[in-house]
């Protein structure tokens, strides 16, 4: 029987489209308990392959005939060996082409909606790590918003969309994710937006973000209006697009709220993460659609894949924006706080150009899930 | 230590270092120890998981200039 090769994008799209999928994971069971294909339709089983060197008879018998398997690794080796291995004993599989790495990296487009006159806005979903990025488009300009380290897919998609970069933004200094920001700024020519009080004694230039200033887009004027929110970083800035849309950073997510510490400042933030989520954001227009820099679960996922809701909808469903004691809110969310991200300081340093790392050593730091939110 | 094989999967990718280890094991009595050098990062935390799920005991590791080193006592 067959053994076919699957890429990222196709598993990306068969998981958006909730088409039934069977994942044989072969990492050691580390790995996998730490971070895994998911998916509404995915099921999975962990065998790692050094238990299937003397054959597969076993696994045989738990795979199912009525959805695709596709056996997965870290980087591809290893499930190519399995999936040759399960094709003699007379199955019909595929294998992720690049593995988990390529999982991770893979970013979707997917079209958010339209702005008033004529433009567009994309989130760019980052299935294997839980990151979305945004670009806005209009009149022949585009702006993005907190944009991973795959450049190249921005850029492209740009100049297949006969769209100039004019600036390129973060909502705060990241420490989960590398941000490509200040690659792609440079490439393209576009100006690098960043809170000022995130980005302390930077070696690089930047344009200032801050409340009050106002970015446009294409000559029919799409306003991006800084508003600052601290809570996850101090300098942390929300932006409305258009009136219609709130890109809420790692501030706000749909089932969940940003994480005050890591910048090992729980107990000096949480009182920003209140005043914003609590004061500012309640005093924005419910109609906003929300538009994180994160989600956490597949359940978050509308769908046609994209993650957004109406400000109004989390102001009542979302658990962190309905804890009505100060008191109990700030326990919460500083005595309840998951595992940090992998290697998040370095990611920091880096973010802030105090560190330079190669390729193959970013990969490695951005390796598992993001871990922003609390839930 | 008394090592009585040392195993190169040095340049070696996924499955290669484990496939090598378990082939070099096999050869080796109960108590030996089999020193491995490999360059492949995943290499080190399978190594690990493997020398546990078959009761071998990962004596000691290090890294020198990139190079993984590991020392596995046969159970």
């Amino acid at each position: 029987m067959t053994v076919t090769p699957m890429m990222a994008k196709q598993l990306a799209q068969k998981v958006i489209r909730k088409e039934p999928i069977f994942v044989l994971d072969v990492r050691n069971h580390d790995s996998f308990s730490d971070w895994k294909i998911e998916g509404e339709n995915v099921q999975s089983i962990n065998i790692p392959y050094f238990d299937l060197l003397d054959g597969v008879e076993e696994v045989m018998k738990e795979l199912p005939d009525d959805r695709e398997i596709v056996v997965v690794c870290a980087k591809e080796g290893s499930s190519i060996m399995v999936a040759d291995m399960l094709a003699e004993e007379g199955k019909d599989v595929f294998y992720l082409q690049g593995g988990m790495k390529a999982w991770s990296e893979h970013l979707e487009p997917v079209k958010v909606g339209d702005t008033t006159q004529g433009g567009e806005i994309y989130q760019f979903v980052r299935l294997g790590k839980g990151c979305l990025s945004y670009m806005v488009l209009s009149n022949g300009e585009a702006s993005l918003i907190d944009a991973t380290r795959m450049t190249d897919v921005y850029i492209e998609f740009a100049q297949s969309k006969g769209v100039k970069i004019q600036h390129v933004l973060d909502t705060h200094l990241h420490a989960d994710h590398i941000s490509g920001g200040r690659k792609i700024a440079q490439q393209t020519g576009a100006s690098y937006w960043l809170p000022p009080k995130d980005a302390v004694d930077v070696p690089y230039s930047y344009e200032a973000l801050e409340e009050g200033k106002v970015i446009t887009v294409g000559s029919t004027t799409i306003h991006i209006q800084p508003i600052y929110s601290p809570g996850h970083t101090i300098g942390s800035t929300s932006f409305i697009v258009d009136d219609a849309y709130l890109l809420s950073g790692d501030i706000l997510f749909i089932d969940s709220i940003g994480r005050p510490d890591l910048a090992g400042l729980a107990e000096d933030w949480v009182g920003d993460l209140r005043e914003t989520l609590y004061s500012r954001y309640k005093n924005l227009s419910e109609e906003l659609m929300v538009l994180p820099a994160h989600f956490m679960i597949m359940e978050e996922l509308n769908d046609n894949g994209s993650v957004g809701k109406k400000l109004g909808h989390l102001l009542s469903e979302n658990h962190g924006l309905n804890i009505e004691s100060e008191e109990e809110f700030r326990q919460k969310v500083t005595g309840n706080l998951p595992p940090q991200p992998n290697a998040y300081q370095e990611i920091r340093e880096l973010n802030l150009g105090k560190i330079t790392k190669n390729e193959e050593e970013q990969r490695e730091m951005e390796i598992g899930p993001n871990r922003c939110a609390i839930r | 230590m008394n090592v009585s094989k040392v195993l190169d999967a040095k340049g070696l990718a996924c499955p290669m270092p484990i496939v090598k280890t378990k082939k070099a094991m096999a050869d080796l009595q109960s108590g030996d120890i089999l020193e491995i050098h490999a360059t492949d990062k995943g290499a080190k935390s399978d190594l690990v998981a493997w020398s546990a799920s078959g009761g071998h005991e990962l004596v000691d590791s290090a890294e020198d200039n990139d190079v993984f080193k590991f020392w596995i006592k046969k159970a």
